[in-house]
């Protein structure tokens, strides 16, 4: 009987993962020794650092938008029928349209999203570019802003973690292109006691606040807006007024991670190294809906994508594997519409973040395009 | 601190992002009222700053404790 091989999710750290199990069990798939099924909620694929640049017209949607179907190697089956439980305990994923889809290797990759009910009156009051709705609504309300105090402010847990500097330094850059901002007021806010949690990053972006004039105030945690007042109150007892207000909100995890009891606000308890569910070696965890206190970013999931599909296709060639994460992730910083700097870092090694340069930025250009290359497991 | 039950403990030894502060702050958003969570960090600047956070905004500190060459903070949420 063929060895079936179940993915859940069909984001960065899903795709991946899928397209190198493709290649790697290549002749096991062409013999029918193996079946890749995944399991998505949408038959289009979205490219999330994208938003960024919708929000300040420097990419259209459709270039950040690419169908599911045609990313996928074409041995890999792939069903748009949202996984409603996953039952570790008789390896078996059952879905909205009743079918169950049972496994001998499962891919958790059922990513993050955005949950701003859970501030009181952030919904109504606040802007997000954490979606492609959002972020378009965003754009627009930028457009017709004439001036007044942006605040910008960040909810716990939250994926990419550099888009809060990346989106202030942006905004500098688009109200200056504008000549605004002898009418704008930037004012940064920050859950912990710094600029950002990676503590060079931090050091490098205070002086270019200072230079730049944006308003700062750290440990700042959003506890409640005022939408009709436009009033953010946070959880250390500071109200800020404000014309204009971008957030990143809290971050859960999938629904359908709750509802199989495989963790508290979608998150699961995921090794660091094996990146399998616990006692579970048959069952793996990638990208956001982990619960290792590390970056939720894609380049997160593209590094544990690589280590999952090693570890699947060892275990089903060889019948054992060796292969560990490392903790690796790169993350690109934009620090304007000109120039970007990038950090690499993993369990061992921390940060050390390069001077900021076009160069850079390009390259991130670069990579927004060469991303679909990732996504195939190409690059 | 002998019988005060630990809940949850984050590993946060060597994580340079999102680190240790911030995963106290993301426990004490999300668990329940009398939830003990314990952050082990790498970093000595938790000593001081997690205290001082959970301070600002009313919740128990339970203890710091430096363990070899990494520290302990518990802390209960309790609001």
């Amino acid at each position: 009987m063929a060895k079936r091989i179940v993915i859940v999710g069909g984001g960065a750290g899903g795709t991946i993962t899928a397209n190198l199990l493709a290649r790697n069990l290549h002749h096991e798939l062409t013999t029918g020794q193996v079946v890749i099924n995944m399991i998505t909620n949408t038959p289009d694929h979205v490219y999330q650092p994208g938003f960024l640049y919708i929000v300040f017209d420097k990419v259209r949607s459709e270039e950040i938008v690419r169908k599911q179907r045609d990313l996928l190697d074409s041995h890999i089956n792939l069903f748009v029928d949202p996984a409603t439980k996953i039952d570790r305990e008789h390896n078996v994923v059952h879905t909205q349209s009743g079918k169950e889809y049972p496994y001998d290797f499962l891919v958790v990759a059922t990513g993050s999203r955005i949950v701003p009910e859970t501030i009181p009156g952030l919904a109504e009051g606040g802007h997000f570019f954490y979606t492609l709705e959002s972020a378009k609504k965003l754009r627009d309300a930028l457009k017709d802003f004439e001036g007044g105090k942006v605040v910008i402010s960040v909810g716990v847990p939250h994926k990419c973690p550099v888009a809060p500097l990346e989106i202030t330094f942006m905004l500098y850059d688009y109200f200056k292109h504008k000549d605004m901002l002898d009418k704008v007021e930037l004012q940064y806010t920050y859950p912990i006691n710094r600029l950002h949690a990676l503590e060079p990053v931090a050091n490098w972006a205070l002086p270019q606040f200072e230079g730049k004039g944006i308003k700062y105030e750290v440990l700042f945690n959003m506890e409640e807006v005022d939408p009709v007042k436009k009033v953010l109150k946070s959880m250390e007892g500071v109200e800020m007024k404000y014309d204009l207000l971008i957030t990143v909100p809290p971050h859960k995890g999938a629904p359908v991670i709750e509802d199989s009891g495989m963790g508290k606000n979608g998150w699961v308890a995921t090794n660091k190294q094996t990146l399998n569910n616990e006692s579970y070696t048959n069952v793996y965890i990638c990208g956001d809906t982990t619960d290792i206190p590390i970056s939720k970013a894609g380049s997160t999931a593209h590094f544990e994508a690589d280590v999952i599909a090693e570890r699947i296709s060892s275990q089903i060639q060889e019948g054992s594997t060796s292969t560990r994460y490392d903790g690796k992730v790169v993350c690109f910083v934009e620090t304007g519409f000109d120039e970007a700097t990038y950090v690499w870092f993993n369990y061992k090694n921390p940060p050390k973040p390069t001077p900021p340069s076009k160069m850079l930025h390009w390259m991130k250009l670069g990579y927004n395009r060469l991303y679909w290359l990732s996504a195939k497991g190409v690059l | 601190m002998a019988d005060v039950k630990i809940d949850k403990t984050v590993d946060a030894r060597g994580a340079a992002c999102p680190g240790p502060l911030m995963e106290l702050i993301k426990a004490m958003k999300s668990e329940d009222v009398g939830t003990v969570v314990e952050i082990l960090s790498s970093e000595k600047g938790t000593s001081v700053d997690a205290p001082a956070w959970l301070k600002k905004v009313g919740q128990e500190l339970v203890s710091v404790e430096q363990k070899g060459d990494y520290w302990s903070i518990v802390a209960k949420k309790i609001k």
